[in-house]
């Protein structure tokens, strides 16, 4: 699904990212965790296509395309999704003529006819239901005056919508209470599939109680420096960062 | 002649020659108030940017040739007129050809009682002194040469008057439609809306092109509100590219008196609206929105002039533009304050969303307190689209052309969404959709 090799990204001239490596097969659930400002976010920026990062080596490969060289919107047509750390607002923007336009586009994308309003409202009330939102909600501008666990609510459901074949969730699970937690998790759950994959960015062990893993990476010094299965999350939340951040260099040279 | 003269002599010659012709001539009132603002014209002259107040915005596209009046007769073809007309908007409507009141057109049937709407110059051949007593009220100092210009040929245009504690169930329509006369010709239209006290009615008023030519509409719409009206107040201008726009309305406000005025621009080489409302007793309430498209080479003025004569009042502005192109907007809005208006409750609030390097807009509030225990506000903003949201719904698969479209129009529609006619709201924005297309809000360079 996602091969990463040797990346290095760099932003206003510092290092961000200095060969990364990661592969993520079909059907497959990666945790990504490290501390703060080990370049989490910036590694599922670039894997979106944010402007303002430097890619300066390596590659990036999606279903055997070269990401890097395609524009952010191509990429969430061919399946891209990430869930922002902090997801924007957008005042004046309805959520559901975001839906529609973004659906649409992928739909077109693919060759496929847009959805009537009957089959996209049908869509959505699915949607909602899995998320547990209510309909007045879809009539809100994005985001706006949103809490922060709304926020991470309207991005899973968005996916959901989207229906990706790879969903980066970048610190979905911060800001969020526990039963929003089990419902975010419930929806990332539900698009679990043989030919989808999921990259779970988080900052903590909790989200991984819900949605397992197959896979854990501790990211420090701009690559991945401990892989390991779901109980390597668990070790790191007895732990602490502190040992990849006292030493980054001794724990990948071990 | 003073320097302003200069660029009058051919009104000035022509409003001799047409005065005979003009409605209740001889009325002694009426020909002195048209007399008198000829004599401002000569004195003031047309405004250039030495004038404060034309700081930002330069006539001489305006002056460098002298238009021709234009009179009574010239064919209004009907088929135009319901091309432009509102999809589902069911209103009472005044047409006017060249500011001249066209009956054939109009739609004034089975109009309720306590409600008279008619063209001006027949209610001045009728009753002279009553209309000619209310000419001018509203309009206090005469601003500008324009206006003054408005005043010398005041003819025709729309005449609405609510009788006490009427209100009007549906909306009033003036649409005023520049061209019919053919190129280079100038209309003057002028209205009077005259509402008593504790009436409610809502009036939209609308500037058409009939083809893309140079044209010019100088006109003056005077609000006369008594105690405890509301009148909402549509203005929309829909100018050729090559169409130039004078506007004015001046509204006096009785105590508790209501006035919601919108003013959408949605195009014109030129287009300047001075919004000039007095709040004469306690407990007025005045909003002012405001939404300015400024594409190609438009240039789009908004000048504002509140004035809080009374304690108790409350005004409100609020604008926005989106400028694109060469588009240039400039927005003033003034607040004065009076002595002993007391508790006097303002806020201004104007926002720029510049869609090009080349775009430019000047922004200038002025404020005049002279009382104390007042609250007033005011804010400006200038800005580009948001490019973190830009990518949030790139990052959802619309592209970044489509993204801007959708940010802006989400920006223009903050305005539009305060319009409480369903068929007038939906009407313009899906003109503001269509002017901003996906052309328009290109980057102009990246
Ligand atoms: N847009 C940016 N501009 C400047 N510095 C940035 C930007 N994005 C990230 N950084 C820097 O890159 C480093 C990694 O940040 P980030 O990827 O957000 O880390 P994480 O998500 O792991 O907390 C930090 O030092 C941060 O300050
Ligand atoms: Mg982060």
């Amino acid at each position: 699904m996602l091969k990463i090799s040797k990346l290095t990204v760099t932003v206003d001239g510092k290092t961000i990212l200095n060969g990364l490596d990661l592969e993520v097969g079909p059907g497959e659930v990666h945790a990504i965790m490290g501390p703060n400002g080990s370049g989490k976010s910036t590694l599922a920026n670039v894997i979106a296509g944010r402007e303002g990062y430097q890619v300066t080596g390596g590659s990036v490969s999606f279903l055997g395309q070269d990401l890097l060289s395609l524009a952010p919107e191509k990429r969430a047509r061919e399946g891209v999704f990430l869930a922002f750390q902090y997801p924007v607002e957008i005042p004046g923007v309805a959520n559901v003529y975001l839906l529609k336009e973004a659906v649409n586009a992928t739909r077109q994308h693919r060759g496929e006819e847009k959805l009537d309003a009957m089959d996209f409202l049908k869509l959505v009330r699915e949607k909602l239901k899995l998320l547990q939102m209510k309909e007045e909600f879809l009539y809100r501008s994005v985001n706006e005056g949103f809490s922060g666990g709304e926020k991470k609510r309207n991005e899973i459901f968005q996916m959901a919508m989207l229906e990706p074949r790879l969903a980066v969730l970048d610190e979905t699970d911060s800001g969020l209470d526990i039963d929003a937690l089990k419902v975010v998790a419930g929806g990332v759950n539900a698009l679990r599939s043989p030919d989808r994959s999921v990259i779970l960015v988080t900052h903590y062990q909790r989200l991984l109680d819900y949605i397992v893993p197959d896979r854990v990476h501790v990211l420090a010094g701009g690559r991945i420096v401990r892989s390991g299965d779901k109980r390597l999350a668990l070790e790191l939340e007895a732990q602490g960062y502190g040992w990849v951040e006292s030493d980054p260099s001794a724990v990948s040279a071990a | 002649m003073s320097q302003g003269a200069a660029n009058v002599a051919a009104y000035v010659a022509a409003q001799r020659e047409q005065a005979p012709a003009l409605p209740a001539f001889g009325t002694p009132s009426l020909d002195a108030s048209r007399a008198q603002a000829l004599e401002s014209l000569c004195q003031l002259g047309l405004p250039s940017q030495r004038d404060e107040d034309w700081k930002y915005t330069s006539t001489r596209a305006i002056t460098r040739a002298a238009f021709t009046p234009a009179v009574a007769g010239a064919p209004c073809p009907g088929e135009f007129v319901s091309q432009t007309t509102i999809d589902g908007l069911d209103a009472w409507r005044l047409v006017f050809a060249d500011g001249f009141w066209q009956p054939e057109l109009s739609l004034l049937d089975d109009l309720p009682k306590g409600v008279q709407i008619s063209g001006l110059g027949q209610s001045l051949g009728s009753e002279p002194q009553r209309i000619a007593a209310l000419l001018g009220s509203a309009l206090g100092q005469t601003p500008h040469g324009f206006i003054a210009m408005n005043s010398a040929f005041i003819g025709d245009g729309a005449l609405i008057e609510i009788a006490p504690d009427t209100r009007v169930d549906k909306p009033i329509e003036l649409l005023f439609i520049s061209g019919c006369s053919g190129e280079g010709f100038l209309s003057l239209p002028r209205n009077l809306v005259v509402m008593g006290a504790g009436s409610q009615a809502t009036v939209i008023e609308r500037h058409v092109s009939l083809a893309d030519e140079r044209l010019l509409s100088n006109s003056v719409s005077e609000l006369i509100l008594a105690d405890n009206a509301s009148l909402n107040y549509q203005g929309v201008q829909q100018v050729a590219p090559r169409g130039f726009h004078v506007g004015g309305m001046f509204a006096r406000l009785g105590r508790s008196a209501r006035l919601q005025a919108t003013t959408v621009t949605m195009s014109g080489a030129l287009v300047r609206n001075d919004a000039l409302v007095n709040l004469d007793d306690e407990g007025g309430f005045a909003s002012l929105d405001g939404l300015y498209l400024a594409f190609g080479r438009s240039h789009v003025d908004n000048h504002t002039h509140i004035t809080h004569n009374a304690p108790h009042c409350v005004s409100r502005e609020h604008y926005k533009g989106v400028l694109g192109d060469r588009g240039h907007a400039v927005f003033h809005g003034r607040i004065v304050v009076q002595p002993g208006a007391q508790k006097t409750d303002s806020v201004q609030n104007n926002q720029n969303l510049l869609l090009s390097a080349d775009a430019e807009i000047d922004t200038k509030p002025q404020l005049e307190i002279y009382a104390d225990d007042v609250k007033c506000a005011h804010g400006a903003t200038v800005g580009q689209l948001d490019e973190t949201a830009v990518f949030y719904l790139m990052s959802r698969g619309i592209d970044r052309q489509a993204a801007r479209r959708m940010l802006t129009q989400a920006f223009a529609a903050d305005v539009l969404n305060r319009i409480e006619l369903p068929a007038l709201r939906s009407y313009l924005e899906a003109q503001a959709v269509q002017r901003l297309s996906p052309e328009q809000v290109r980057e102009s360079e990246s």
